[in-house]
């Protein structure tokens, strides 16, 4: 197999039945191959980005999409990305789940505490309903990280903003 | 399980023995801080306590599709919660109708990850491992009598998430994942 191209794809905008078959026939047509991706509404409106892998190069990929924003209500970018073995961390993993009244300021804070110590969030949703505010974020710990002085920290920042935060390694129970 | 395992003192429970009209309470919402403080330890025989549990019995019983109440979601910040899920279609033996007082987990087995929503919570739903068998202690309201009980399935997930309220934790807090928060498409 020779060398293969890594594109990003977005697909944002309005909502409606069928974006994704449309989105993934294209490729399909260009002979891409879909390695990652994740796709959900975000206050409804439909949000999808893609990795795909394959030899067609960027302004192929653009061109066959622009039949998707011809309607003028989704938004389609491609970028190539570099091809890259993202190292393992020797670490743990944790869930962080905050939650309380809704103001500015509660993601960056939080987030804030996590990456002083050198933890990387690999996953992260936030959901607003009414005046709740949820964060949830999946977090990759070095292993030298006291995971107690950290959960300190979060409820210093918490304390300050009037939320509540949680921090719970993630058991994985193999079977 | 057989229903010998059940606890007899719980099963034959029933709020009539609290000789208390139960009144129907506000239930409270997140992000009330009520929801995010640990309840105190309460004296199970005191009349305030008692009263207490009769409205829990009483508002849970309104509520469509309510298994549990905290004292937490009807603003006490309390170890009390009742539970009743005798009519839920996931529950396999059951208690009836009981309210624990300063209830805790004395083991737990089996875990088991399943959506849970909330009348605290009534936006979202999120999935949250639990033990699917635990024995639960805590005290029954009025004579004060410590009880302790197996429960498994759906009883089990039900006592785990009231004791939880009683600990001043949500659903939110046991979250699996960062896509373990749902939001809510139908409301009972």
């Amino acid at each position: 197999m020779g060398a293969v191209t890594l594109h990003a794809i977005t697909v944002l905008g309005h909502d409606r039945p069928g974006i994704i078959a449309e989105t993934t026939a294209i490729l399909g047509g260009l002979g891409l191959n879909l390695e990652d991706s994740s796709m959900t509404l975000l206050r409804g409106h439909f949000a999808m980005t893609l990795i795909s892998a394959g030899d067609a190069d960027v302004d192929t990929v653009e061109a066959a999409l622009a039949s998707l924003a011809s309607g003028g209500d989704l938004t389609v970018s491609v970028r190539e990305l570099p091809v890259e073995r993202v190292a393992d961390l020797a670490g743990t993993s944790w869930v962080l789940s905050v939650h309380g009244g809704d103001r500015p300021g509660i993601v960056s804070s939080v987030v804030s505490r996590v990456a002083e110590v050198g933890g990387n969030i690999t996953d992260l949703t936030t959901r607003l309903a009414g005046d709740l505010y949820v964060l949830v974020a999946e977090v990759d710990l070095p292993k030298d990280v006291d995971s107690d002085a950290l959960l300190v920290s979060l409820r210093e920042t918490a304390a300050e903003l009037g939320v509540g935060v949680s921090l719970h390694e993630v058991e994985a129970d193999e079977l | 399980m057989s229903s010998a395992e059940l606890n007899d003192d719980v099963a034959a429970w029933t709020e009539s023995s609290l000789a208390v009209e139960g009144r129907v309470l506000e239930v409270v919402t997140a992000p009330a801080s009520v929801l995010s403080t640990v309840g105190a330890d309460v004296d199970p025989t005191a009349p305030e306590i008692v009263q207490l549990a009769a409205d829990l019995v009483a508002t849970m019983r309104v509520s469509p599709g309510c298994v549990g109440l905290a004292a937490p979601q009807v603003g006490e910040s309390v170890k009390v919660f009742c539970v009743d899920v005798s009519e839920h279609p996931k529950t396999r033996d059951h208690h009836g109708t009981f309210v624990l007082c300063n209830a805790e987990v004395v083991e737990s087995s089996r875990n088991e990850k399943a959506r849970e929503g909330c009348m605290s919570v009534p936006d979202f739903t999120g999935d949250v491992k639990r033990a699917t068998r635990v024995v639960v202690r805590g005290q029954l309201p009025g004579t004060g009598e410590t009880v302790t009980l197996r429960a498994n399935a759906f009883e089990a997930r039900a006592l785990q998430h009231e004791i939880d309220h009683c600990d001043g934790l949500l659903f939110l807090d046991r979250a699996a994942g960062a896509h373990a928060i749902h939001a809510r498409k139908t409301y009972l």
